[in-house]
């Protein structure tokens, strides 16, 4: 049995070690050297300098302040499906993918349509004599892009993690003279730990390192850390200074990993 | 009054999530080329998507490489999850930890790191870097969709098949697999949706002259968006929802059919 199975783990192990383990390997061989081959900081220092600092900012408050969105929205909303009888699951699920098989770059831009100046929305606006909003080509607009193209993955995680809560705790606790806000915050909230958490780090990281929604929503003006990068690699070709960015980036990357490890041991808030 | 409050909230949120794609199908039907103004109702996007060569072309490798990326993925992430299933727990959680890498880093990163990995080992990009990246990060979601299953496998069928004189490949292709089978299917149509509306690690890992649908968006995005993409993204969503609902019909059935068998037990 043991030889066999050696052999069938050895595809999968093979193609972890090229493609997962080498590749991470050779951003910290570039991010720690220089253009000659010798051994620098200068490239993770970089991110010390006033245009980096100022992008890295912005990248970490705009994903926290979208996070938090997304959780707001998504926990009621989550806590109600989870309480539907129809208890289709895979149903439920397929309405939040279903907007993937629709290209995530014109999903994005789609929302360009709806914010312009004289766009879909402000057409409302308009129409029942409200405010109009000027969000595009804002920090704002790089909010709303964010909460829309992640909410699923906030969504996916908090309603597994409610849906698989029994249901005879949450009646022992009203039995026990619990009321509504305390059965809430003592039972259903603890309970669903492993999904906020694995929620948060499916709508942290990809708000955190975006670059496509902020050039395709903030204008070109405003430059995320993701753009940043992007453009070394992409435009100025520096891969020494773009991975040794990259490695900033991947410190709070492994700081969301260690804290998916300690919550979610066990993979109950995952997604699927 | 309550109920009322919660159907407004879903309603609602549906409304944020799926109000881009009712625009974007709007905007297909638009006779104007500009996105900001409505001239009147039009089929004529349609008609120049199937002349559209480039476009095609784009359309051609994304199902292309989404296809042959989901069904390699699908079969080294199952074959993957029967060996773990075996292994000591130690080397299982080591290997889980690999596994979860590619789902928990930031797309930008898997993708440079891929790209270094090419640059270095001088791999001519183009469609087989795009179509080496989206089997890595698509054998993940196969991984995570099987493993499950496997978890609830009794090891004893198996085994009892084997004594009643089934080889072992048999015992698998009769036994082992018709279990796996709805969490082999699921990681598939994961693995394909993922690589299908995949733009980053495409972005890092394309050379010159190969495009998917997501990386000719985003090279259109400074000239403006030709309609003929909003006209295809239009067909490609109601051809998938067609698919869903014909096929929402007979899991209903199957659901029936599972719930029947487990009263069995």
């Amino acid at each position: 049995m043991t030889s066999k199975n050696k052999w069938l783990s050895a595809p999968y192990t093979l193609w972890s070690v090229v493609f997962i383990i080498i590749p991470l390997c050779m951003i910290f061989y570039y991010g720690l050297t220089d253009k000659t081959g010798a051994f620098t900081l200068e490239n993770i220092m970089a991110i010390a300098t006033a245009e980096h600092a100022k992008a890295l900012r912005l990248s970490i408050l705009l994903s926290l302040i979208s996070t938090l969105l997304c959780f707001l929205l998504a926990y009621p909303l989550a806590m109600i499906l989870a309480n539907m009888k129809v208890s289709q699951h895979s149903f439920i699920i397929l309405i939040f993918i279903l907007p993937m098989w629709m290209n995530f770059l014109l999903r994005t831009l789609a929302w360009q349509t709806l914010l312009e100046k004289n766009g879909v929305i402000n057409n409302i606006l308009t129409f029942l004599h409200l405010p109009n909003i000027n969000i595009i080509n804002t920090p704002y607009a790089i909010i709303l892009g964010m909460v829309y193209n992640f909410l699923p993955f906030m969504v996916l995680p908090l309603y597994n993690a409610l849906s698989k809560i029994d249901k005879n705790v949450i009646n022992a606790a009203r039995d026990l003279g619990a009321d509504n806000v305390h059965t809430f915050f003592r039972i259903i909230l603890p309970l669903s730990v492993p999904g906020i958490i694995s929620g948060i780090s499916m709508v942290f990281v990809p708000a955190l390192t975006t670059f496509v929604i902020s050039s395709l929503l903030g204008g070109s003006k405003i430059l995320l850390i993701g753009n940043v990068i992007d453009q070394e690699f992409t435009q100025a070709s520096n891969w020494h200074l773009g991975s040794g960015l990259s490695i900033v980036l991947m410190l709070f990357i492994i700081l969301n990993m260690i804290a998916s490890a300690v919550f979610d041991k066990d993979g109950e808030g995952s997604m699927l | 009054m309550k109920n009322t409050a919660k159907k407004i909230y879903i309603a609602l949120i549906f409304l944020f999530l799926y109000a881009p794609i009712a625009t974007l199908m709007v905007l297909s039907f638009n006779a104007s080329k500009t996105r900001a103004k409505w001239g009147g109702f039009t089929f004529k996007w349609y008609t120049r998507l199937i002349q559209n060569d480039d476009i095609l072309k784009a359309l051609g490798n994304t199902l292309l490489i989404a296809l042959l990326s989901s069904v390699i993925a699908t079969v080294i992430g199952t074959v993957a999850c029967i060996a773990m299933n075996h292994m000591k727990k130690r080397t299982r959680t080591v290997m889980m930890g690999i596994t979860n890498i590619p789902m928990l880093n930031a797309d930008i990163v898997t993708g440079i790191s891929l790209m270094l990995l090419f640059i270095s080992f001088g791999f001519r990009f183009g469609f087989g870097t795009i179509l080496l990246s989206h089997i890595t990060f698509n054998i993940p979601y196969v991984i995570l969709s099987v493993m499950p299953r496997m978890k609830q496998l009794n090891p004893s069928i198996y085994e009892a098949a084997l004594d009643l004189g089934a080889s072992p490949v048999s015992a698998f292709r009769r036994v082992v697999f018709p279990d796996l089978l709805p969490g082999i299917l699921s990681g598939f149509l994961m693995a394909f949706t993922m690589s299908l509306d995949d733009f980053i690690i495409t972005h890092f890992t394309k050379g010159a002259g190969v495009d998917t649908l997501s990386t000719k968006i985003y090279t259109e995005v400074r000239k403006g968006i030709k309609p003929e993409m909003y006209a295809l993204s239009t067909i490609i969503f109601l051809a998938v929802l067609v698919l869903l609902l014909v096929n929402a019909a007979p899991n209903k059935q199957d659901a029936r059919a599972d719930k029947k068998q487990a009263a069995r037990f």
